[in-house]
């Protein structure tokens, strides 16, 4: 129903019992979870670190030492990897765009009294629900064939013919397969903000006259900000990360066309083993993903205590 | 005119902008679905109705291809992807419940900065810890186990099952709780006799969201593994680069591959929103 997350309870619970024993019971449950976190997540990134102030190939054993900032002086004059975050950014910003318009339009659509809700809900989870390994093979044979693709054989009537979708547009086959991915995810959150609208707000705004522009605008817009905004943050940290679709559908190509980070940092590891290399795209990644990962952090913070909203 | 009739209810409408508009949601959800239902038909297709121009989509239906992709080679990999999924999810519900109880129903100090520390784990890409994970399984001689996936899904569930099942928790009446206490029932028995039956349908859906992320999971599965923990997906990878007639083979195992997660997101669907944005969405 809202969005709440905190209890007013929870806040009364907290200073009862300021005996430094009692507070070793309390936190006993958490440390499991808590020292495996910090175990399996935080030294590898710091690893990263390091890693990447070597000169590291897994090829050439015993060669490896400290070249300070170096690896980081190769990636940055690598015309390759300014075109992996070129592609990396369109790879991010268009897919979640375009989810999220669809995922909006589909959202309000379900929100109406449509025959048969419950099972188009259904259906329309699915496409995030199929592996994405999976998804994209279906993609790349089944329906972006030239010669026996359904796609081309749905656009023959608009005068389309063998277009080799893959090969001569592979950017947009990837940001396609992406889109048709996330959009299930934008309609789950939206259509969840929308249903979180109280109906005697809007009934009252109707009473008054209001009509249903109006009250979109001044009502529904305001009110799923915060789901669409969470959505965006969410969808692009995910999103940011998109290795499947272009490992199944394109490997990269055709030459560098849809090599993002992630899979040129496949490659300098697991095809170059340039291991000092890779390690310093990977933490260029992390800081990038950290300015979106804030601005994510702090708004489900915000959800996450605003009396307001979590009120109604 | 038309957004205004989307945001009222049916009711108020005009019946004949009401079928439009439904008549525009079926053709919508049915495009987004088709794909998904192309890859299941093909699957029961024989290869010459596969790939044809134009496609057939009136044809004899065949088992084959199921049977063919499940006795030969998909089964082992289907075993890993079960084993594995299913330990970590275990691990995962077995961690995450004390911890997401201690930052509930009795919340540790600074039990925000924890919950907080737990996402932010989550929003770290994959890429940067990959390099170092393959070193120390390397060196460990984990690499192609089950076992440095299971670690690694438990790792990568274990926020969203803390978020989500604190979550369910704060729904338990803390009143029934305390009482509980008051009588001087333990941790296990209060969570046995109380919290249990209040959760257990979060819980369950909780290890569904966990169940279909690890299922899904490939960066890491080919990156770390080849033959003895390869999982599902990297048996797909096979059909990159095949010859031959092939679309029905390779439909099938797409669908029997995705067809376990299918089941349990569409058994979740409503608690999936709150599994996808860490419990902050109900």
């Amino acid at each position: 129903m809202t969005t709440l997350t905190a209890t007013p309870t929870v806040n009364a619970l907290r200073h009862t019992s300021p005996v430094r024993r009692s507070s070793w019971v309390r936190r006993l449950p958490l440390l499991p979870a808590l020292v495996f976190m910090i175990v399996v997540t935080q030294i590898p990134f710091l690893l990263t670190v390091w890693y990447s102030l070597q000169s590291w190939n897994l090829l050439h054993p015993g060669t490896k030492h400290f070249v300070g900032l170096r690896n980081y002086k190769v990636i940055f004059t690598d015309t390759i990897f300014r075109t992996a975050v070129f592609n990396t950014v369109i790879f991010t910003v268009l897919p979640v765009f375009l989810s999220m318009v669809f995922g909006t339009v589909i959202a309000l659509l379900l929100d109406r009294h449509v025959f048969g809700r419950g099972f188009l809900r259904t259906l329309i989870v699915s496409p995030f629900l199929v592996m994405p390994a999976a998804a994209a093979l279906v993609w790349k044979f089944t329906i972006l064939d030239p010669v026996f693709g359904i796609l081309n054989y749905f656009l023959r009537p608009f005068g389309v013919h063998h277009v080799d979708w893959i090969n001569a547009h592979p950017q947009a086959t990837i940001i396609t397969v992406l889109t048709w991915q996330w959009t299930p995810f934008m309609v789950l959150i939206v259509l969840a903000g929308l249903q979180s609208q109280g109906s005697d707000i809007l009934e009252a705004a109707r009473v008054d006259g209001a009509d249903g522009l109006r009250i979109f605008r001044s009502l529904t817009l305001p009110h799923l900000r915060p789901y669409l905004e969470l959505g965006v943050l969410l969808g692009s940290i995910y999103v940011v990360q998109a290795f499947d679709a272009i490992f199944m559908i394109t490997a990269g190509g055709p030459g560098q066309r849809t090599t993002n980070l992630p899979y040129y940092l496949y490659e300098a590891a697991f095809r170059g083993f340039d291991i000092g290399r890779a390690s310093a795209m990977g933490v260029v990644v992390v800081i990038a993903t950290i300015l979106v990962a804030t601005l994510a952090l702090r708004l489900i913070s915000s959800l996450f205590s605003d009396e307001g909203m979590a009120g109604r | 005119m038309s957004t205004a009739s989307l945001t009222l209810a049916g009711k108020q409408t005009k019946p004949l902008t009401r079928l439009v508009l439904g008549v525009v949601t079926w053709v919508i959800v049915l495009a987004f679905f088709f794909p998904v239902l192309w890859m299941a038909l093909t699957g029961f297709k024989h290869e010459e109705d596969a790939a044809t121009t134009p496609p057939h989509f009136i044809f004899t239906p065949t088992f084959d291809e199921y049977k063919a992709v499940w006795d030969k080679g998909l089964r082992s990999y289907l075993e890993h992807s079960i084993s594995i999924t299913v330990v970590s999810t275990v691990l995962v519900l077995a961690l995450a419940l004390p911890a997401a109880y201690a930052l509930s129903i009795r919340p540790v100090r600074k039990w925000r900065d924890v919950l907080f520390f737990f996402i932010s784990t989550k929003m770290l890409p994959i890429v940067g810890a990959i390099i170092p994970l393959y070193i120390i399984a390397k060196d460990l001689h984990l690499l192609d186990s089950q076992l440095v996936l299971i670690i690694l899904y438990t790792s990568m569930n274990l926020p969203i099952a803390v978020w989500m099942l604190r979550s369910f928790l704060l729904e338990v009446p803390v009143e029934i709780v305390e009482a509980s206490r008051v009588d001087g029932a333990g941790l296990l028995r209060q969570l046995r006799s109380v919290i249990m039956p209040v959760i257990s349908p979060g819980l369950a859906a909780t290890a569904l969201i966990c169940f279909i992320f690890a299922w899904n999971e490939f960066f890491l599965a080919v990156n770390l593994t080849t033959t003895n923990a390869a999982t599902v997906p990297i048996y797909l990878v096979s059909f990159v680069a095949p010859e031959g007639q092939f679309w029905a083979h390779l439909s099938a195992a797409a669908t029997v591959a995705c067809l376990p997660v299918l089941l349990a997101g569409w058994a979740a669907q409503d608690k999936l929103v709150r599994g996808l944005s860490m419990g902050a969405v109900k």
